[in-house]
């Protein structure tokens, strides 16, 4: 029987998220190597209507009822359970979202399999399947080939949203199965004060990290920010520290950001940041550290100290606007 | 209220990594490994609760370089108990560090039941495996990650904890006691201990230990090659004084019409 | 003759608690302050205090410890010696009694301001409060002119042993120190070396800000690490180090010679003056430091440096000599900006700054590594930056030889 290649479907607030048509890119890239099938896996309350936007999957496996509401890891488990082991497929593929977290980390366990985390990019090699991961907040690569069936959690932004989407229309396949209740109840959402700026509809984004050592400095940023009708915002130490507000935070437990111009002052790049920023049409990095991994996404990086450049930066600015 | 908090290491990241001859793991020549950054957290989310409830916090961990340190410095901060598990091989995967822990929790003496088993949702070397739902499942206990917040009804048994998703959202859940949370940050940054303390804790207070069991197979992952990363796409670098930097990258930006 | 205060042996005390002070000179020594607020009226941030100096000591003497504790106070102190020097009664807050006063505000406080904390967390890992490597410390040798020897790699006898420190060898511009004090030593001939990386910070900071044990345990360390070598004497770039040296470590067994590099140069003057070549033409005023002259009385030894270097004029601050206003850096101030921040203080380096650019002088010199960046970047903040620059009196001297 051929071993299918799965992908998870992710949904957010009702819709199947972007980081889900990642997945089917890469997923298609990878059965077809192998020569089988690749099937997504929509679980959920009423889910049926969203198998038509998976047309880059072969087929679309949906499981509906209401203890999968939520993207609970035990009832998503149970039955991913089943559906393993009556399709048996050969790899699993699930975004590494903070929505997706708790399967991720549970599923291996429920289905016995091995798990491979953080995988940058994938790859057919003999027939086997290969997986890229970055280790120690990407300061190393690591190729990994596990045994299969395995469960591997993919970056967001392996690949493009759009190679993704098809217009095609899926062949779907309902199943029944029925989970238990799960003990750990979703009770509600908590959405995040309005904060003052949408940085997410910002066109230039001044984005501070670690290396901005005080709250002082953030005034220094937001100092550049305006010479650019821009805001500043953040990587999670920042937001943490409190010397910016959670609406301002960039990357894997913040916002996903796309501007026109993104500097990142201080920040070293690790890939949940990277997660957040790195669709921006010009990154430009400073950062003392020439090993930083945020030189990797930006097109233009300067080995440098920020509390040098960015007064020159705010000066130049000034001067060739001619205020 | 019992609270069981796991501790780990992870190599600093402050110490240049480098792949060691093999080709497939970091060399530990000059390896130093730190406190997992939310375990951590963990600890003190473990510290908060016990202000707030009362009980006693026991935290296990792996014999490794460093451990004792940490032991006591977390004695010094105020927890109760600190075992180490002794006797475990080197070199060992987050899947296989949980299943050592989860086998050795129960038979070491006191340390389950807990009403909490807490420990950092995530660390920078988990290759195979998320710690804390793999000890969820083998302690049969339900489990929550990415966790940022939560109050406790202990005659209820149930704990209602706040979790992190995406774009500042979180959510509300009602878990039932015992359970493993998953802490992505403890409710308050960690607190600082004074060095004196925990030299003084160092002599007058024990850490305890448990032999580790016999490792069990759990399923693998094979590393084929480690290395660093070469960027996939590089940076162009821009050199000179901070004044040419500025002038440079100004070019840049008038040429894309942004200034 | 140097002015020096009364340098009441702070380690004779090294036992002494807030509980026990009637038990040592040093303690009982707080009785007979006569509360006439010189102290306070002297404090940089004295205005700012609940608890300053003069009811610190008050309130000590009644043993109403609780309320000092639990203010903000002593948060406020920079450790810059400005009290302990004015007081009639010679009585060492600065060294002596506050750092025991601070140590228990520590442990009462729920939360340290998390620079603060993550500076001492870091002096404890890594040796260095910037949580930098102790690999990289030695760095910056590759960029020096001179050679530069390192005793773990060539461990014979040295005539200086050159405690470089640790603003100066990890930040770029204390790197230009060491390459100025690098290449005076060298034209001097002298026979020095360098720890490298497995040089610590010696925690003269951590012990005048809240941390004893960090101090012991920095303390026990560096006395180890020099008991490997043979040098005659230790030379440092650093005035907090070389306080440490001279106060704390004695405790331990310390007895080298010891100088800053400051002083060592300047007896070395008359070998140094027909080296001057290049005129200079600055006019220069001069930044006392806290340690080296409040504290030690080394007030001629920068100036006559200063007054020999060709084409330099030297004029004086409002605030000189034993009145000179700390930079702020002390006691953990250099941690502490952000939470001064929070308080709208005025930064002591600004204030510093604009008694500076009212001299006229193009030049402010230093000779403490903490001045550079704090009195450089209030430069910049009070616009100051374009007509006046910071310079470690050593890198003038460095400029001034060819």
């Amino acid at each position: 029987m051929a071993r299918n290649i799965w992908v998870l479907a992710e949904q957010w607030k009702g819709q199947i998220s972007e980081p889900t048509y990642e997945l089917l890119a890469l997923g298609r890239e990878v059965a077809d190597a192998m020569g089988v099938s690749l099937e997504a896996v929509v679980l959920g309350d009423q889910v049926k209507g969203l198998a038509g936007s998976l047309g880059v999957a072969d087929t679309v496996i949906t499981v509906e009822h209401p203890a999968l509401a939520h993207a609970s890891s035990e009832a998503y488990g149970e039955v991913l359970a089943q559906l393993a082991k009556q399709k048996e497929p050969h790899a699993i593929l699930i975004p590494l979202t903070n929505a997706s977290w708790d399967v991720i980390g549970l599923l291996p366990a429920q289905l016995h399999m091995p798990f491979v985390n953080f995988c940058g990019d994938l790859k057919v090699v003999d027939g086997k399947l290969q997986a890229k991961c970055l280790l120690y907040g990407g300061k190393m690569e690591v190729t990994v080939t596990p045994e299969t069936p395995a469960i591997l959690s993919i970056l967001p932004g392996t690949r493009p949203v759009d190679q993704g989407r098809a217009d095609k229309i899926p062949t779907v396949e309902e199943v029944a199965i029925a989970p238990a209740e799960p003990h750990v109840k979703f009770k509600k959402y908590i959405e995040p004060e309005a904060g003052e700026v949408d940085i997410t509809q910002m066109d230039v984004l001044v984005s501070i990290g670690r290396g901005i050592q005080t709250p002082d400095n953030v005034e220094l940023a937001e100092q550049l920010a305006e010479q650019f009708g821009g805001a500043v915002s953040g990587s999670r130490p920042v937001i943490d520290q409190g010397w910016l507000p959670l609406s301002r935070q960039v990357g894997k437990s913040g916002m996903k950001v796309k501007p026109k111009l993104y500097l990142a002052l201080g920040i070293s790049g690790a890939p949940e940041h990277q997660e957040g920023m790195k669709s921006s049409d010009c990154i430009i990095a400073v950062n003392m550290d020439p090993q930083a991994p945020i030189f990797s996404v930006a097109h233009y990086g300067v080995v440098g100290d920020l509390f040098e450049v960015v007064p020159c930066l705010i000066e130049k600015a000034k001067a060739m606007k001619g205020s | 209220m019992n609270i069981l908090v796991l501790l780990r290491m992870v190599p600093d990241v402050v110490e240049e990594l480098e792949v060691a001859p093999d080709g497939k793991s970091l060399n530990d020549e000059f390896l130093r490994l730190i406190i997992n950054e939310s375990d951590n957290h963990a600890l003190e989310q473990a510290l908060l609760l016990k202000e707030r409830y009362g009980g006693a916090v026991t935290v296990i961990a792996m014999d490794q370089p460093e451990i004792d340190d940490v032991l006591f410095t977390a004695l010094a901060k105020g927890i109760d108990r600190a075992v180490k598990i002794t006797g475990a091989e080197k070199g060992l995967t987050t899947r296989q560090v949980a299943s050592l822990v989860s086998r050795a929790m129960p038979t070491t003496p006191n340390v389950l039941p807990a009403d909490l088993v807490i420990t950092g949702c995530q660390a920078i070397d988990d290759l195979d495996g998320q710690v804390a739902p793999l000890l969820a499942y083998d302690l049969k206990l339900p489990y929550l990650g990415l966790v940022t917040g939560m109050e406790v009804d202990l005659s209820a048994r149930k704990a209602t904890v706040v979790r992190e998703y995406a774009g500042g959202v979180r959510g509300e859940f009602d878990v039932p006691l015992p359970a493993v949370l998953g802490i992505q940050v403890a409710e308050r940054p960690p607190r600082y201990v004074p060095v004196a303390k925990v030299r003084a804790v160092a002599k007058s207070q024990q850490i305890e230990t448990a032999a580790a069991g016999a490792l069990t197979q759990v399923p693998a992952v094979d590393v084929v090659e480690m290395k660093k990363p070469e960027a996939a796409g590089r940076a162009e670098m821009i050199e000179g004084s901070p004044e040419e930097v500025a002038a440079k990258i100004c070019g840049i930006l008038a040429e894309r019409g942004l200034l | 003759m140097a002015e020096t205060t009364t340098g009441l042996d702070q380690n004779s005390c090294d036992q002494m608690t807030l509980e026990t002070l009637r038990e040592f000179p040093e303690g009982r020594n707080i009785w007979t302050c006569i509360q006439c607020g010189l102290c306070t009226g002297t404090c940089p941030y004295g205005e700012h205090m609940d608890y300053p100096p003069r009811r610190i000591i008050g309130l000590l003497r009644e043993g109403m410890l609780e309320e000092i504790y639990n203010s903000e106070s002593m948060l406020y102190c920079v450790a810059c010696y400005a009290c302990k020097a004015k007081c009639p009664r010679s009585i060492d807050l600065t060294g002596i009694l506050l750092p025991l006063v601070k140590e228990q505000v520590l442990i009462h406080r729920p939360e340290l301001p998390a620079e603060l904390q993550k500076a001492l967390e870091n002096m404890l890992r890594y040796g260095n409060p910037m949580g930098e490597s102790p690999r990289k410390r030695a760095l910056w040798v590759k960029t020096s002119e001179v050679p530069i020897r390192i005793l773990s790699e060539d461990r014979r006898p040295t005539d200086v042993l050159w405690f470089v420190e640790c603003y100066t060898a990890f930040y770029p511009r204390g790197q230009d120190n060491c390459r100025a004090t690098a290449k005076i030593f060298n034209r001097l001939g002298t026979d020095f070396a360098i720890l490298g990386n497995e040089e610590k910070c010696a925690g003269e900071c951590g012990r005048l800000s809240w941390e004893s044990g960090l101090f012991s345990t920095l303390m026990e360390y560096n006395m180890q690490l020099f008991a490997k070598y043979k040098f005659n004497r230790i030379v440092t770039s650093c005035t907090h180090a070389y306080d440490a040296f001279k106060y704390r470590y004695p405790v331990l067994g310390f007895d080298y010679e010891l100088e800053h590099t400051t002083t060592y140069f300047a007896r070395h003057l008359d070998k140094l003056k027909p080296l001057m070549t290049k005129k200079l033409n600055y006019t220069v005023t001069y930044h006392d430091s806290c340690c080296l002259s409040r504290h030690n009385g080394y007030y001629d030894e920068p100036r006559a440096i200063l007054e020999s270097l060709p084409g330099v004029k030297l004029v004086e601050m409002t605030h000189n000599r034993i009145n000179s206003i700390c930079c702020g850096g002390g006691g953990g101030g250099m941690w502490l900006d952000t939470y001064y921040k929070t308080k709208d203080f005025e930064r002591l380096s600004e204030r510093r700054v604009k008694e500076a650019l009212a001299t006229g002088a193009d030049v402010l010199a230093v000779s403490c590594a903490y001045e550079i960046s704090r009195f450089e970047d209030a430069l910049k903040v009070v616009g100051g930056d374009k007509k006046m620059i910071v310079r470690d009196i050593t890198e003038l001297l460095a400029e001034a030889i060819e």
